[in-house]
């Protein structure tokens, strides 16, 4: 297969049937000292809509920007639907909606989407495409006339007019209001049950847990957690057992039942569980453990934790 | 959900031929362009103004010229100068959508960013052709420039083709200047370029020692050879030399920013 075909990349399953949407594997960026993204492997199914969720300054753009071809990997490789990004856009395959940008003001609406779409070898029919973004009836107005919703729904349409297998949106909904994200994210969750491949970046957790089949959570251009809503919800629901245990080994603890997570700072242990009264009972009874100490946290804590500064959490998953 | 695509069926989609160029690119930024006020002031209404006001002075107007007057060798420095304006603007044009992220979003797009260049060197000329046709309109409308029938179109293809040694300048700047007042610097630059290429005034008006400076400036050259066919006379090679060097130096510097622009990081 690969002798005749030229397109296909490094993917391993790009000669067995559908290959992967998005595959990284040891995926590297650097700039300067400053490591972005750090080896990271993710593959992406067709089919699935992904959301990236991290912090500013995670790597979910740095990490983006590899995807789309736009910026060249420190070390790994990017395989999109079994090609290099450059094969997959110039196909028309792939598309994105950014943050900011990329429009021209003086150009209108309806202009901006008839110069999109003429560039692309097969096109989607410019009005359908308008109305499925919703912005149609202001497809004569002037792009720097539009607001930031508007403008954001005319990348939208842009991005859908190659008919893209995948679609990737880096924070589409920043500066947005509760409203205009729900409208937002409506049109692209029609989209997305069309069957297309959609990866989002975002720091909202809401939006990731209502808009996404599986959730891969970043921090530190690493990846710290990756599965469906709900296990990354049960993740970050639970408690946190702390006390103070001399001599405690990573090892001991890790046998302490009902221990999801485990931490030693010193003298004090940090226990993350699912089932913190086993955790306590254990630790009073069964071991020298005192000032015992449990709190809760909420889903946006739990992310935080997962995705802040301090590590309050170990190697999760 | 629908059935995912096999490889096969991917690699099948076409990719655009021509590195995505196409005509309804050209016609939307044609459009665009002329709908520019900026621009249409710069390229067509000022040159036309400067010829009414140079051109028709009665002192001078009607002297000969080669084989017409000096009305209309002037009717062609200023045609020259509306043109060099115009096809330089295509290359500023890329300046501010470079600000405005425009360029990295074709990136997502089969466009390649030489179709890109070409598309935008082809709508500058379109309106070097507009900027020419409205002086010479102009000037045939006052009834004072006069020169044989052919010579007409003659100069004003001369001029028109002339003014392409400024579309790799427009290119070069453009992709030098990250700013958004790229047509003001540029328009300044053209007026100090028009003065030592002696569009406005003639060259022998001034200090010897200007006069050879002049010589080496980048409009020089151009100028000299689009008023030979109505000049005549010989031909200097220095004019050919002076207009091949600077497109020369102009491409290079093009190309040595297009390739660092283009370039990913």
């Amino acid at each position: 297969m690969t002798t005749t075909d030229p397109v296909l990349g490094p993917s391993p399953r790009a000669q067995s049937g559908s290959p992967p949407a998005v595959w990284l594997q040891d995926l590297s960026k650097n700039f300067g000292h400053v490591q972005a993204v750090r080896h990271v492997d993710l593959t992406i199914e067709q089919g699935e809509v992904v959301a990236f969720l991290g912090p500013n300054g995670a790597g979910k753009t740095s990490t983006i920007d590899m995807i789309l071809g736009l910026s060249t990997p420190s070390g790994g490789e990017v395989s999109v639907l079994g090609m290099t990004p450059q094969q997959a856009i110039r196909r028309g395959l792939v598309s994105a909606v950014m943050q900011t940008g990329g429009l021209l003001k003086d150009l209108t609406v309806g202009e901006t989407a008839q110069y999109t779409a003429s560039l692309f070898a097969q096109s989607a029919d410019v009005p359908a495409a308008l109305r499925r973004a919703g912005i149609a009836e202001i497809a004569d107005r002037r792009v720097g006339k539009c607001s930031g919703g508007e403008q954001q729904r005319l990348r939208f349409a842009m991005a859908l007019l190659s008919d893209p297998e995948l679609l990737i949106l880096d924070e589409p909904t920043t500066g947005m209001d509760v409203e205009g994200r729900r409208e937002f994210w409506g049109s692209i969750r029609h989209d997305a049950d069309r069957g297309r491949t959609v990866l989002f970046a975002t720091h909202y957790l809401e939006e990731a847990d209502a808009y996404a089949d599986r959730i891969v959570l970043i921090r530190k251009g690493e990846i710290v957690a990756d599965g469906t809503s709900a296990q990354v919800k049960s993740l970050a629901s639970g408690r946190t057992v702390r006390a103070t245990l001399p001599g405690a080994t990573d090892q001991a603890l890790r046998a302490v039942p009902g221990a999801d997570s485990i931490e030693i700072r010193g003298e004090t242990v940090l226990i993350h569980s699912g089932d913190a009264d086993k955790v306590a009972r254990y630790l009073l009874t069964e071991t020298s453990a005192h000032d015992l100490e449990i709190t809760s946290r909420g889903l946006e804590e739990a992310f935080l934790a997962l995705t802040g500064d301090d590590d309050t959490t170990g190697g999760n998953r | 959900m629908t059935t995912t695509a096999t490889a096969a069926e991917l690699s099948r989609r076409p990719v655009p031929p021509l590195g995505g160029f196409s005509f309804t690119v050209l016609k939307l930024e044609i459009r665009r362009l002329l709908r520019n006020r900026r621009t249409v002031i710069f390229a067509l209404v000022t040159p036309s103004i400067f010829f009414l006001l140079f051109g028709l002075n009665a002192a001078y107007a009607n002297e000969s010229a080669g084989k017409g007057n000096v009305s209309a060798f002037i009717l062609i420095s200023m045609a020259l100068y509306g043109s060099v304006l115009a096809t330089t603007s295509g290359g500023a044009m890329i300046s501010i959508e470079r600000a405005q992220g425009w360029t990295r979003q074709l990136r997502l797009t089969p466009l390649s960013p030489l179709a890109y260049v070409v598309t935008k060197m082809l709508t500058s000329m379109v309106l070097g052709f507009v900027s020419v046709l409205a002086v010479y309109i102009v000037g045939f409308a006052t009834h004072k420039p006069s020169m044989p029938g052919y010579l007409w179109i003659v100069t004003a293809l001369c001029v028109w083709i002339g003014a392409l040694v400024f579309a790799p300048f427009g290119l070069f700047l453009g992709y030098l200047l990250p700013t958004e007042n790229v047509m003001q610097f540029m328009g300044f630059i053209m007026i100090l370029l028009a003065f030592g290429g002696g569009l406005f005034v003639p060259l022998s008006q001034y200090p010897h020692a200007l006069q050879v400076l002049a010589k080496f400036t980048p409009l020089y050259g151009v100028n000299q050879l689009v008023h030979w066919p109505l000049t005549g006379g010989a031909m200097d090679v220095w004019w050919v030399v002076n207009a091949v060097a600077w497109l020369a130096i102009f491409t290079v510097g093009a190309v040595w920013r297009f390739r660092k622009d283009t370039a990913r990081v």
